[in-house]
């Protein structure tokens, strides 16, 4: 943080975050944002566990279960992984590949702010005593009928939030595509760049269709459409169709960015180039491709028939192929390197035999047949946990012990981290291996209670002190993160010493535009390139000093989101309160001139004279030294 | 020394975990002890296919270790620079071919027993003399509770499945009000009731339910359909076909000789009004149309039954609890709660009776 | 380089001024992508449309053969093809930099367009007239939504447009507005695309059989 911003009082500095459309600042809102709603997610998780401690227990009603279940999935997927992954990307890719910001960082800020007030949205459910209860996937029979204004929270707070993410989406592509710096081909991009690149493209193609969905599930609820509702002609079955054509994407869109991560750590820690890079990038791109062929293995027991079962079946087990290459390639790059275990790597260790077990599991159940017992049991939710938490948890935690010196300019501290990681790792595999048994032992999912004397007695035990175990490890890393950002102690530009990629040829954090000349890139993992060359600082510029040209901050994109916001309540309550459709045509009408405001006022930003941007680098050379 | 005894603990720790995981549940619940060709084939497949996941989980923890214990900095120091391998072609095509080569085998397998799970072809065929060669049972899921509907035979039962063993027994699936799926898991895996479409599948039950613990499988519902969902059991008797064959007439005959085990239970029946929801005649159906007293779970067995509104154990004391606040024990369910004020504690106990003495099978 | 002020002539216009800069590149490159996700949208709706299509409640009465009137879609299809042909004028005419001509073919655009809708608006007020409403079946819901959603488009477009047209009229053509205008002749491109589909997968397939 520069000498200006500390000496601005505590409304202004609000006001600041509030307007900012700086990609690095934006990546924080995104990583606090979504670890504010990861937390509640984890509460919940408890709250489910604590109910399935014991037969018949009763520390949560049958209704109050099913909130809970579908705000816990719909909390984990929407606001907790996708946000702190977007955060990572926002404030780490435009560094990877040399840039001063994303293509729009108007855009990128109302997407932040779409996420984040859609995330509100749909929790204020809680507040109103009516939370959405059928499922994070909402099945239309059941999502129809659901009493109350819960499916309503849910349908429009996912809306809100859905095209954030599309926004996100398609500002990455743009960003990747037009922004790289001199030398960096598509073929030198490092592994998360290009992972973002690709969940992004799936983003672009996957929420189009939870968007159609969601408005579908809306007009039903709220103004009469007869999409799902049988009796009037409408099918069920479509909203199954649609849900899945976009959430078998999804569950890629947040793995491959957790592959990418992955990847940069075992290349950083191993001190060693990622083994068979061109196929690491075919596999990802193959997998992107192959996720939007298989969603109909969601529906192998809705009565499909056996052809297209078979179909989708093997479709299904054809994505293991590539999956399996970026597994072993993994193994190679540590093969001959030199591993150092840090946090980061420990959890990339943990990574890789968690991650293969949830891989495997999931063969298993592409395997149609198979899957007729396996479906909606205790089994799937063991599965589709290993893969998220395995894989997609466990590199947001890697990630963020790995990039936070960058993001926040300390380090967290090692030790508690590693216990951390010691705590949440082996919580995990004690809440969820048991649950594969769970499965095969006939227990079904998201059932409220059950009976003694199915023999799942202890299984759940072992489980639910599994759940409080990762509990654990989460308070233990919210408490490193505060110590260390009380601690404030400054690190240089790359504290691992062992950096490879461009974010850590600059400062942690870096300043606001980035790399004060735009950098020359002559190969893969650019930075550890210059520096087997010599070149200490590992940044080689492609161009001298000069005027930067820098966007302004703007509150517009928050304004827009509120309008959005009001509408939402004005829709719900259009039927049943006299002021629901003005709140509803009011809110739409301000998030309308926030749009003809920013499209009629010209908006060209500003630039950083070459004089202060020479100033800016001396001040923070000298903060080096001190 | 030391290092081996610490070996030897975690391995028998691991051998402990091994043998308790290994586990195979209950068998009238279990897929892991399969009673029926449906089941058993799909436990044949999840063989196959732990068998080449647990050698791919090998392969890949073995080289895991090695790279681990190998590669280490603190072995090899800290200033080892190691040289920066793009890759290799020959190992990027054996980790490629090789998972190819499984998934295909994998494929084959499944592809066989999709077609051979999901081949009803069988399932309208008639004899030389037109009748059904095959008994077709129609489920209908509500919440929550399952009604079957043996068409052919002209009966319907609710709560509890009776089946012949040893025959393909086909099933007609369809949802009343919400989606719903059917299970049985120590018989076969699930199909989903949807609400706009019948689904069709079979199921094989080799194994009489008289020899389980508590004389029947365990059915489920598999997905989410609201509060209740967890208590939406139902359970499942199979007999050898000569049994079955007693039970269908006995079920025939109950439009005529309905056993009345308490004559003021029967008029507390009637005047509560249970008799507008709940039949007490298996016969309640014509050419497959519904007569009255449809709407609830049809009685004509409850005496026989397992369970008190699908999961309460069956006495009753339980079943009193259930009619006197049904929405306690199965939260959002259809059946209205009777108060002391509608039927007294008298009337309870003669109802009760009644119900419990409405029996077809000898006992 | 300041984009606003920066005076030229047909002679200095570069050949693309819709990406002659880094911003117009990112814009013409994100609207691309945006259309892309924009023909999932509308690819779902089509699926679901062909889904329900003619599928109500026991006995309802609407279907497409009873319902549809091809010479008043033909009407409108005229008018929207009419009006990307202007539009493609008036970006034409942005290339040689005669920004006059681009206003005047942008504004016969923006006419035309408002008179498709007109005849949309009063087909959807002649359906509900008949009692086929947007409830009044799976079918009717499925339809009002698909034409609906590409009607809403159209309207955006038209808003769009206009404050082009408006906010530039005395600033003339310059590198900065020059992407607006062409992202939104591409925009309008693909509006006449999708009804290109309605036309066939709706109204011609749904008279036809």
């Amino acid at each position: 943080m520069s000498s200006v911003a500390q000496k601005k009082g505590f409304g202004a500095a609000v006001w600041d975050w509030m307007t900012t459309v700086d990609h690095k600042k934006i990546g924080i809102l995104y990583l606090l944002g979504g670890a504010f709603f990861f937390v509640l997610g984890g509460i919940e998780a408890l709250f489910i566990r604590w109910q399935l401690l014991t037969p018949q227990n009763d520390f949560v009603t049958a209704g109050m279960f099913n909130d809970l279940i579908t705000m816990h999935g719909t909390t984990m997927i929407f606001l907790a992984a996708m946000p702190i992954l977007f955060g990572f990307m926002n404030a780490i890719v435009p560094l990877q590949i040399g840039a001063r910001d994303v293509a729009f960082p108007f855009i990128n800020s109302l997407g932040f702010w779409m996420f984040m007030l859609g995330g509100i949205f749909l929790n204020l459910s809680w507040l109103f005593g009516e939370v959405p209860d059928a499922g994070w996937t909402s099945y239309a029979s059941l999502s129809l009928v659901s009493p109350g204004h819960g499916i309503d929270f849910y349908a429009l707070g996912l809306q809100i939030a859905g095209a954030g993410t599309l926004m996100a989406g398609i500002n990455f592509l743009v960003t990747i595509i037009n922004m790289r710096a001199p030398g960096m081909t598509y073929m030198r991009m490092p592994l998360f760049t290009w992972t973002t690149f690709i969940a992004s493209a799936m983003i672009l193609f996957a929420f189009p269709p939870l968007t159609v969905g969601l408005f579908f599930l809306t007009f039903d609820r709220m103004f009469g459409g007869q999409f799902f509702n049988h009796l009037m002609g409408g099918n069920t079955i479509i909203w199954e169709h649609i849900f899945w054509i976009f959430g078998h994407p999804e569950v890629y869109i947040l793995i491959l960015p957790a592959f990418g991560i992955f990847s940069e750590i075992f290349s950083t820690f191993a001190r060693k180039r990622l083994f068979g890079y061109p196929s690491m990038v075919f596999a990802t791109v193959l997998i992107g491709f192959l996720g939007f062929m298989v969603w109909a293995h969601h529906m192998f027991t809705v009565g499909l028939g056996p052809t297209a079962n078979a179909i989708f079946a093997v479709a299904t087990m054809a994505i293991a192929v590539p999956t399996g290459v970026k597994i072993f390639n993994w193994l190679l790059t540590m093969w001959g390197g030199s591993i150092k275990v840090t946090t980061p790597m420990l959890y990339a260790l943990g990574f890789i035999p968690s991650f293969v077990m949830g891989g495997v599991t999931g063969v298993m159940q592409g395997s149609a047949p198979l899957d007729y017992q396996l479906h909606d049991s205790y089994f799937i939710v063991a599965h589709f946990h290993y893969v998220i938490v395995g894989g997609v948890v466990l590199a947001i935690l890697a990630g963020t012990h790995y990039w936070w010196p960058k993001m926040f300019g300390t380090m967290l501290n090692e030790t508690l981290g590693k216990i951390t990681f010691v705590f949440f790792f082996i919580g995990f595999h004690m809440t969820f291996l048991i649950q594969h048994w769970l499965g095969f032992w006939g227990m079904p999912r998201r059932v409220w209670t059950y009976m003694p004397n199915q023999g799942w007695d202890l299984a759940n035990m072992i489980s639910t002190i599994g759940a409080i175990s990762m509990g654990i490890g989460v308070i233990i890393l919210v408490f490193n993160a505060i110590m260390a950002t009380i601690k404030n102690e400054r690190v240089g530009n790359d504290p691992w010493g062992d950096g490879r990629t461009l974010e850590w040829a600059i400062p942690s954090p870096p300043p606001f535009y980035n790399f004060p000349q735009t950098p020359l890139v002559r190969g893969l993992d650019s930075v550890w390139l210059e520096k087997m060359d010599g070149n200490e600082s590992g940044f080689l510029p492609a161009e001298p000093v000069k005027d930067i040209h820098m966007p302004y901050g703007s509150i517009l994109p928050f304004i827009m989101t509120l309008g959005l916001f009001i509408a939402g309540f004005g829709a719900m309550f259009r039927l049943e309160h006299a002021w629901g459709l003005p709140v509803l045509v009011g809110g739409l009408v301000v998030t309308f001139f926030a749009m003809a405001a920013r499209s009629v006022r010209d908006d060209l930003g500003f630039y950083v004279t070459k004089e202060e941007v020479l100033q800016t680098e001396k001040e923070i050379a000298q903060r080096g030294h001190n | 020394m030391k290092k081996g005894l610490k070996k030897w603990r975690l391995f028998s720790l691991l051998t402990v975990l091994a043998i308790f995981l290994a586990g195979c549940g209950q068998e009238e619940i279990s897929t892991l002890m399969p009673a029926g060709q449906v089941g058993r084939d799909q436990f044949n497949l999840l063989m196959i296919a732990a068998a080449i996941m647990l050698s791919v989980i090998f392969v890949v923890v073995t080289i895991y270790t090695i790279a681990l214990v190998k590669f280490r900095r603190s072995k090899l120091g800290e200033d080892h620079i190691p040289e920066q391998t793009e890759g290799s072609h020959f190992l990027e095509m054996v980790w490629t071919v090789i998972p190819i080569i499984l998934v295909l085998i994998f494929a084959v397998v499944t592809v066989y027993y999709t077609y051979k799970l999901g081949d009803v072809s069988a399932m309208g065929a008639t004899d030389e003399e037109g009748n059904p060669e095959n008994l077709v049972v129609d489920v209908t899921a509500k919440l929550y509770w399952w009604e079957f509907e043996y068409k052919d035979l002209g009966i319907i039962t609710a709560q509890e499945l009776v089946v012949p063993t040893d025959e393909k027994v086909y099933f007609n699936l369809i949802a009343a009000d919400v989606k719903h799926s059917f299970w049985i898991p120590a018989v076969g895996g699930k199909l989903d009731t949807n609400v706009e479409n019948v689904n069709k599948f079979y199921l094989v039950f080799e194994k009489e339910s008289k020899d389980l613990r508590d004389g029947v499988f365990y059915g489920k519902c598999a997905e989410l359909c609201g509060p209740s969902h967890a208590l939406m059991d139902f359970k499942v008797k199979s007999l050898p076909r000569a049994e079955f064959d007693e039970w269908v007439v006995a079920m025939q005959n109950t439009a005529d000789e309905k056993p009345v085990a308490n004559q003021k239970g029967e008029e507390v029946f009637v005047q509560s009004g249970c008799i507008g929801c709940h039949a007490t005649d298996a016969t309640a159906v014509q050419g497959g149309v519904k007569q009255s007293g449809t709407q609830g779970p049809n009685l004509a067995t409850f005496g026989d039954r397992n369970r008190v509104a699908g999961f309460m154990p069956h006495d009753a004391e339980n079943l009193e609890d259930w009619i006197r606040d049904t929405q306690k024990n199965k939260p959002g369910n259809k059946m209205p709660s009777y108060g002391e004020d509608q039927i007294s504690n008298d009337e309870m106990d003669a109802l009760v009776e009644y119900l419990m003495g409405l029996k077809v099978e000898e006992k | 380089m300041d984009v606003l002020n920066h005076k030229f002539t047909p002679e200095t216009w570069p050949e693309h001024p819709e990406r002659a800069t880094l911003e117009a590149k990112n814009k013409f490159v994100g609207f691309w992508l945006f259309l892309g996700g924009e023909t999932i949208l509308f690819a779902t709706l089509f699926a679901t449309y062909l889904a329900l299509r003619n599928s109500g409640p026991d006995g309802f009465e609407h279907t497409t053969q009873s319902l549809y009137d091809l010479k008043l879609v033909l009407v409108m299809t005229l008018l929207l093809l009419t009006s990307s042909l202007t539009s493609v004028y008036a970006v034409y005419h942005m290339r040689n930099f005669n920004f006059k001509k681009m206003q005047i073919w942008m504004s016969i655009t923006a006419l035309l367009g408002t008179g498709f809708l007109m005849v949309e608006v009063y087909e959807f007020v002649h359906y509900v007239g008949l009692g086929f409403t947007f409830g009044s079946s799976a079918f009717a819901s499925a339809f009002f939504t698909l034409v609906g959603t590409h009607g809403l488009h159209v309207a955006v477009g038209l808003v769009w447009i206009t404050l082009l047209i408006w906010r530039n009229a005395k600033r003339g053509l310059n590198l900065y507005n020059a992407t607006k205008y062409y992202t939104f002749s591409l925009y309008w491109h693909f509006i006449d695309v999708v009804w290109v589909f309605i036309f066939t997968v709706v109204y011609l397939m749904g008279v036809i059989g």
